[in-house]
This record gives C-alpha cells, structure tokens and sequence, in this order.
C-alpha cells in the first residue's frame, strides 16, 4: 500500500515548529532580460508549511521570480536556498534539487502523448527510479489525492481545463517536493472550473505543503494565505498577513493595485 | 497488323514479357532490398543528426547544418557519379550496390534531419519547463517527451520524402545496377522491344503505388486529428 | 590526400571544363524555364480537378497525381525518349525531358495546391460567394492566393526538386550541366568536372534550400 503524497507531506509537516528555518530562501535576487531589469534584489524567506501568495500587476516580475526558483529562469545573480543548499551554486544537481521543488504552470503543459496516470509517472520511473509497478501506485494515489484516480486512463484531450490542472499538480505533488510553486494556475480556466483547483491547493496546503502561490484569486488569497506579498516594479513593495495587506494596506502602489482588481 | 496490334505489339509483346519477367521480378527484388536500407538508415541518421542538434553545441550544428543543406541541394546523381566514378581513383572501389545505399542513405538522412528538427521546434517550451521542472534531465526531457510528440508531426513529410528518395534507386541504372530499371533497359535493348520498358513502369507502380495511397490516407488521418 | 586532392578538385582540369560546363548550364536553364512554369500551371490544373465535387472528374485526376508519385522519373523519361520511337513517336530529347518532368512535376506541384486550398477555412468560399463571386472568381481571387502563400515553402522546395532533377536529362543525352561534366569527366579520368558541376549546383539551389528552411520554420513558431 503507497501512501498517498498528501498524507506523506501531512506526516512530515507534522512535527516542525512553525517558525523553524526557512525551507526556500532567495537572497538579492536579481534577474535581467538584456537591459530590461525584471528583478531588482528580492530578499525572501519561506518556513516550511507555509503558504506565501505574490500578487502584483502584470509585468512586476513575479512570475519571473516564481521560474527563478528552479531555474527555469536562470537568476543574473543572488542565491536560491533551498534547504540549506544554495542551487545556483556550480555543482548542484539541478535535476535532483527539481524533484524537491514541484512547479505548477499557467498553461498545465501536460504531455499530451501521455494518460493523466502517465503524466504523473514519468518523473517518478525517469528522476525517482522506481520501478513501472511502484511509480503506477504512487501515481495512482496522487491522482486520488486531486480527485481524479477514475481519470487515471484518460488523455488530456479528454479532460477539462480543471481537470487538467490537478493532474498537473498531482504530477507535481507525485514527487514529494518539499516546495511547491504555482504560476497562475487558475489564469487560462474558464470562471466555473477554478473551484475545483482551489479546492485542490487547499487540500495541499492542510496537508502542509509549503507552497508559493502567484495568482490573481485574491479572495483565495484572503482566506488562504499565510502571508501576502505586492510585488511591483521588480521589488517586493509590501508584505504582512492577508489582513494587513487587503484591509489596510499601507503603501500607496499597493492601494491603487488593489482598488483596480477589486472592481 | 492495324494500329492498336501494333500499340499491343509494341509495349505489351506476350513473347518479350514472357522471356524477360524473370529478369524484371529479380530486378524488384534488388530495388526493394534498396529501397528498405535507404530508408532504414536514412531515417535512423536523420533522426540521429536532429536530436544532436538539440543540444546546440555550436561547431557541431554547424556540421549538421552544412551536411544537411548540401545533400538537400546537389542532385543525387552528381553525387552518385562522382563516388562512382571518383572514389576508385583514390584506391576506395564501392560496388553500384552500395554507391546508391550511401547516396540515396545520405540525401534521405538530410531531408529527415530537417524534418525532424522541424517537429521538435514545433513542440511547446511548456513542455520542456514542465518535464525540467520535475527533474527530468535535457536527454530523458527530449527523448521521453518531446521526440514522441514530434514524430507524429514528421509522419506525412517523412513518408512523401521516403518515397521520392527511394524511387530514386532508379538512378542505379546510369552505374549499372541490376534493379527494375537497369534489367528493363538491358531487356529492351537485346529484344529490340518497349515491352521491357512497360513492365518496369508496372512494377514500379505495383511497388510504390500502396505507398503513395497510404501517404494520401496518413494525410487525410493527420487532419482530421489535427481538428 | 594529394590525390584526393588531384581526382576531386583538379583546378587546371576544372578550369578546361570551365566552358563546357557554362554551356551546360545554359541547357539546365533552358530545362527549368520550360518545367517550371508549366508544370506550376499544369498542377493548378491538377489540383482543382482532384479537388472536384463530381467523382468521374475526381477519381481520374487522383489517379493521374498517384500514377505519377509512383513512377520514378527516370523510368518516365527513358520511357518516352525510347519507348515512344517503337511507336513511331520520335522526341527530340528536350522534346523528351520536357515531357516527361511536366508530367511529373503537375502530379507534385498538383498536391501541394491541393493541401494549400484544402488549409482554407469554409468562411472564405462562403464570405466570397456571399458578395456573389462566382466559383471561379472565388478560387482565383480569394482561395489560390491564400493558398499559395500558405505553401509558398513547399512551391520553392518542389521547384529547387524540379532543378535538381534535370540532371536525369543527361541519361538521354541532353547536354546540360551533369552531362557535360560527365564528358568532361570521361575524357580526363578525373572527377574534377563533376565536382565543378556539383559547385554551381550548389550555387544556385544552396540560398533557396536556406530559404525554404527559414520559411518553414517562421510558420512553424
């Protein structure tokens, strides 16, 4: 019997103290396309079982910072700390320290040749090394984790944009990442899919998951979040609890932002 | 005799046919066996070259780049006379055999290279971040997700250029060959009769015709999976 | 190496051959001004007749494109410059290669108009007849134009074929590039005319096959 990856993480989660070390931290985080500066140094700290949503408007660099946590982007200087280990470092492998980071995309990005349950298994027979029998199993429970084990057998094609999404986050989840990052996961979903999603990464984030969110649901953010961050210009504005930051926000950019999308 | 006797005469001569059947059946044997080697290795070459080439080394794509245009470019017989008639002068005698394998191998591997490297330009970075992000390696990401997903895409070009290619075996005759063409012409010259020349033209038919049909059908498939 | 060097790029034999080898030339671009152009017209033809919505004009066409994407060109060719006499038809051999790569190259130019119409969506034939063009004024003004860009890539690379394939004509004796080069070649033992020849190929058909590439892939991204 696999434990499912939830319960794993739920398990994990269990014993840390709440403020311990930081799981994810990035140091003067700088990142440049050509002369454009995208990020101008973001100091951030994650603890473990935290769940940190960007918010900002389009172009502030959030979802650049987001890529630049398992460089998918490849950071212009500064340092990704992940654990402990700084991944930019020369003789990290990268491959190894991906597998601790999942990564949700906007877009899904599902393998269309693939069924939902191969999507989730090729990471764990490719990186993990399991063998097809024990990846199937695991894969199986991260798909019943997002609701989904009787779509197991289905291509993509066949499934709704919702659908779709959580088998990209149990593919990401299938890995037992210590960190899981989302990019806009709920953007390209038609309005009455993206509750089920959410309702997905809540179910992650009780099991304890450490997640960082970049999103545009803000009354998910609200009930949700441990900690919000306004991101605009490339530098992290403000910062505080939901509360502070939706109810009384104290700087001026995040006020205009906010008076913008909540109408 | 009236003219359509004369036509049937001409080019469907019961007694030419007759003799020189065995003749043709064996040359269709030879072009088969070539038509399968060059495709074989043209394929596996082409597809060889394309996934190198993903890993833009620099001095390498250049390489694969400059092979691929210049067989794309010369006609295949420039190539086919030159090792032909070339190659024995610095000591390397290649049989007709084997001149059209390496030629028609070469000039298929090229096209497919380019086909290929089309069909992985053509998959989604989205697919290369998703299959990254979960720590698959760049070999494991091209080979596991990106490759089945460009193959499909190369099936109709690479079966439309497979079959141009391996009609062009044809070109053996001109180096003395024993394929369907170069016994058809040795036949038509000892029997002094097209008959020879007609059989030729149906036995390429019978070989190549179920190919082109089953192109036209890969075609319409593709399409309709496309909508 | 120095004899590599001597069989394949001999420069005084090159420079010997030079003449006949620009003569040479001169035939190829005959060849091509006659195919190109007609068969480009010829396969417009081809494409709208197996594109027909009556089956007794559909299914002859087809088989016209089929027959002629199943038979090797030089088996065409060598048929109708020495088949044809023992029927009392005697083609020249321009006559001959004229012939026989129109016929060839209708069928191949035939089928990329055809996948170049059928990339047209249903709305343009409806929005053109709409306005009340006719049929034939729909085709010619709105679909082939469209459809010739869509496949401009294909045209040129079917057209760099048509250039290449007209050095079958030195089967029959037509004295074009590779047949001078390969007479060249006969009369010195040397393989240096031929790689000569190999040169000015790639001199005219290099820059295209470039060309199709970068096109190709622009439609692609």
């Amino acid at each position: 019997m696999t434990d499912s990856p939830l319960a794993t993480a739920a398990a994990r989660s269990g014993g840390s103290a709440p403020h311990a070390t930081p799981i994810l931290q990035l140091i003067a985080l700088h990142k440049s396309f050509g002369t454009v500066d995208v990020l101008k140094g973001i100091d951030l700290k994650v603890t473990p079982g935290e769940m940190v949503f960007l918010i900002g408007p389009s172009g502030s660099g959030k979802s650049t910072l987001l890529r630049c946590c398992n460089r998918l982007e490849e950071p212009t200087s500064g340092a990704v700390v992940v654990e402990g280990v700084d991944i930019t470092g020369p003789k990290v492998d990268l491959n190894k320290a991906r597998r601790r980071i999942g990564m949700v995309f906007q877009s899904f990005n599902l393998y269309p040749h693939k069924t939902a349950l191969g999507n989730v298994a090729l990471a764990l027979i490719k990186v993990s090394g399991l063998s097809r029998r024990a990846a199937r199993e695991k894969a199986m429970a991260a798909l019943s984790d997002v609701g989904l084990a009787d779509k197991a057998e289905n291509y993509p094609a066949q499934l709704s944009g919702g659908q779709q999404q959580r088998v990209a986050i149990a593919r990401a989840l299938a890995l037992e990442p210590k960190v899981m990052l989302f990019d806009e996961p709920t953007s390209a979903l038609d309005p009455e899919l993206v509750g089920d999603v959410l309702d997905v990464m809540r179910k992650v984030r009780e099991a304890g998951m450490t997640m960082l969110v970049v999103s545009h649901e803000m009354r998910f953010a609200a009930e949700a979040a441990d900690r919000v961050i306004f991101m605009d210009g490339g530098v992290i504005v403000e910062e505080g609890s939901p509360q502070e930051i939706f109810r009384a926000p104290k700087e001026a950019r995040t006020q205009t932002f906010l008076s913008r999308v909540s109408h | 005799m009236g003219p359509f006797e004369r036509f049937l005469d001409t080019f469907f001569n019961e007694t030419v046919m007759a003799k020189y059947l065995p003749a043709i059946i064996g040359g269709m044997g030879v072009t088969l066996q070539l038509a399968v080697l060059v495709v074989v290795s043209g394929i596996v070459l082409g597809l060889l070259l394309a996934c190198l080439r993903a890993y833009r080394i620099k001095a390498l794509n250049i390489a694969i780049v400059a092979f691929s245009d210049v067989f794309r470019a010369l006609p295949p017989l420039v190539i086919i006379l030159i090792a032909y008639f070339g190659l024995p002068n610095v000591g390397l005698s290649l049989s007709a055999f084997v001149v059209i394998w390496l030629v028609l191998g070469l000039t298929l591997g090229a096209f497919a290279e380019e086909i290929f490297w089309a069909g992985i330009l053509s998959i989604h970075k989205g697919q290369w971040e998703a299959a990254r992000s979960t720590g698959l390696t760049f070999t494991q990401t091209l080979l596991s997700v990106v490759l089945p997903q460009a193959v499909r895409l190369t099936v109709p070009p690479l079966t439309n250029r497979a079959i141009a290619i391996t009609k062009s075996t044809a070109l053996g005759m001109v180096i003395g060959l024993p394929d369907i063409l170069g016994e058809a012409t040795t036949a038509q010259s000892f029997s002094g009769n097209a008959s020879p020349l007609m059989m030729a033209a149906i036995a390429y038919i019978v070989l190549f015709l179920p190919l082109v049909v089953f192109s036209r059908w890969l075609e319409t498939r593709f399409k309709w999976r496309q909508a | 190496m120095d004899a590599l060097l001597d069989q394949f790029f001999n420069v005084t034999i090159m420079t010997q051959a030079w003449p006949m080898l620009l003569r040479g030339l001169a035939m190829t671009a005959l060849i091509c001004l006659i195919v190109i152009p007609l068969g480009l017209l010829a396969g417009i033809a081809a494409a709208l007749l197996s594109l027909a919505e009556r089956r007794a004009i559909r299914w002859p066409a087809i088989a016209f494109v089929d027959f002629f994407r199943a038979v090797p060109p030089l088996v065409l060719l060598i048929f109708v410059y020495s088949g044809l006499p023992f029927a009392g038809i005697r083609p020249s051999p321009l006559q001959a290669v004229a012939i026989a790569f129109v016929l060839n190259n209708a069928a191949y130019y035939g089928e990329i108009y055809r996948a170049g119409i059928l990339s047209i969506g249903k709305g343009q034939f409806e929005a053109a007849r709409s306005t009340g063009l006719t049929a034939a004024q729909t085709m010619a003004h709105v679909v082939l134009p469209q459809a010739v860009r869509n496949v401009l890539p294909d045209l040129i690379s079917n057209t760099v074929e048509v250039v290449k394939l007209t050095s079958l004509a030195s089967v029959v004796s037509l004295a074009e590039l590779l047949y001078q080069a390969d007479m060249a070649r006969s009369v010195t033992y040397n393989a240096s005319p031929i790689v000569a020849a190999a040169g000015l190929y790639l001199v005219i058909l290099w820059p295209l096959v470039r060309l199709v590439s970068r096109m190709e892939r622009r439609i692609a991204a």
